[in-house]
């Protein structure tokens, strides 16, 4: 399962859909909101999205997840508008039979989530500067930050 | 008894089609253009089957290959058409369609030709959305003439007063929404995705350099560059490149295609991929999500 959400994260929630009786672990990663990035102090961050396609490219990385590592169940959600520091931005977890596999796996889905899904974020700056971040995996283009 | 007239058919495609800026008449709901597909549809059902044109329009690749009926009074809009028809054939009554009905069927046709009557000057269909005359799906019979030539010399244009004025034999739609006409880019997209075209990709071709609408939506930094999420646009791009290279000149996006991925109808897309009419084409920069 993939999803959005335009209000807080709940992990509990989320957590409670992977439970099955055939699970002897869970792994989880949350994506927090930090108040600093690339030496520049961070007031708080905005997020959008191309939800048609993102939906669809992050089902397909849960499901890759799964069928990959072999895990019981898998689920990711990303948070969209404007967040505080400290807000999770993104949601991910994975029930398993063995420790190896969830971990595996929710690394696995939140790596490809950064990379292939169309998810947008806008750093606010305290000086009042903005600008939109792109991830590690793109950053050796020429697109410079504001 | 009323003699019967033999029908021809007439499609009319002498329009300015202002509305949509550019013309109806090659726009391809169906695989060709709708000239072409609703000249085929009228042809196996009438004697004879014509295309009615402005005298400018004579020569125009996607009408000169049609006989012909030229306007004699070009600038007065579809009742000059008729007018001409009935002139130049004034035995005859006349099945007329506009070229800007892409849910037309031949069903609806058949019911309106079998239930002609030839006492009233025409046989037209009520609106599904106003009750009143539909005179450009209709038969005009040869008694039409003269009214419609009075109607013009009172300069009166509008065929569809003159039925309601002078009365005809009125019809319920069978297919209420096949009369729906496509009058502006928006609305020819949406035709376009109710006849299912935005993802039947190989069932549409166009001719070469022919104009296609595309919807363009934008996100994050190149939202912010076009200072809007979406809009709709005419072009002769063929993929992705050509209309990104253009819309890089119109808006000044600075990220590079290298920087970019495509998506065509919510999902990803190659750079090089055949643009189609009635596409949604998203340019994605740089994700970041996490």
């Amino acid at each position: 399962m993939f999803a959005f959400s335009h209000t807080p994260l709940e992990p509990e929630t989320y957590r409670a859909q992977l439970a099955d009786p055939a699970a002897g672990g869970f792994v989880a990663f949350e994506g927090w909101v930090r108040n600093h990035n690339e030496g520049r102090t961070v007031t708080r961050l905005e997020y959008e999205a191309f939800e048609e396609l993102a939906i669809k490219e992050g089902e397909r990385i849960v499901k890759e997840a799964i069928e990959r590592f072999g895990v019981i169940k898998a689920s990711c959600v990303h948070r969209l508008g404007s967040l505080a520091i400290g807000e999770i931005a993104v949601w991910v977890g994975v029930s398993s039979r063995h420790r190896a596999e969830a971990f595996a796996a929710c690394r696995y889905i939140i790596d490809e989530v950064k990379h292939r899904v169309p998810i947008w974020k806008k750093e606010h700056y305290v000086n009042g500067d903005s600008g939109w971040v792109q991830c590690e995996h793109c950053a050796h283009g020429a697109h410079r930050h504001p | 008894m009323t003699q019967t007239a033999p029908l021809f058919g007439l499609v009319l495609a002498g329009g300015a089609s202002t509305r949509m800026q550019r013309d109806k008449a090659a726009l391809a709901y169906h695989g060709r253009t709708q000239l072409e597909w609703t000249y085929e549809l009228l042809a196996p059902l009438c004697t004879a089957t014509f295309v009615s044109v402005r005298p400018d329009q004579r020569d125009e690749p996607i009408r000169a290959k049609f006989p012909q009926i030229v306007d004699k009074t070009p600038g007065i809009g579809p009742l000059a058409g008729i007018a001409a028809a009935l002139t130049e054939h004034p035995k005859a009554a006349w099945l007329v369609i506009a070229c800007d009905l892409p849910f037309i069927t031949e069903r609806t046709l058949r019911h309106l030709i079998e239930a002609r009557d030839p006492s009233y000057i025409a046989t037209a269909y009520r609106s599904s959305h106003d009750g009143l005359p539909e005179p450009l799906c209709a038969i005009w019979e040869p008694a039409a003439r003269t009214e419609v030539e009075k109607h013009l010399q009172a300069d009166k244009k509008c065929p569809r007063k003159l039925l309601i004025n002078v009365g005809c034999k009125l019809l319920d739609l069978p297919e209420p929404e096949a009369l729906d006409n496509v009058n502006t880019p928006d609305e020819s997209l949406a035709a376009a995705a109710r006849l299912g075209r935005p993802t039947a990709s190989s069932t549409f071709d166009r001719p070469s350099r022919e104009s296609v609408s595309i919807r363009v939506q934008y996100f994050a930094v190149l939202r912010e560059q076009a200072g809007r999420r979406e809009e709709v646009l005419d072009t002769r791009a063929r993929s992705p490149m050509e209309l990104y290279e253009e819309l890089q000149r119109r808006h000044g996006f600075a990220l590079r295609p290298a920087q970019i991925k495509v998506a065509i109808n919510t999902e990803f897309s190659d750079w090089n991929a055949e643009l189609k009419h009635g596409d949604t084409v998203v340019f994605i920069p740089p994700v970041a999500g996490g």
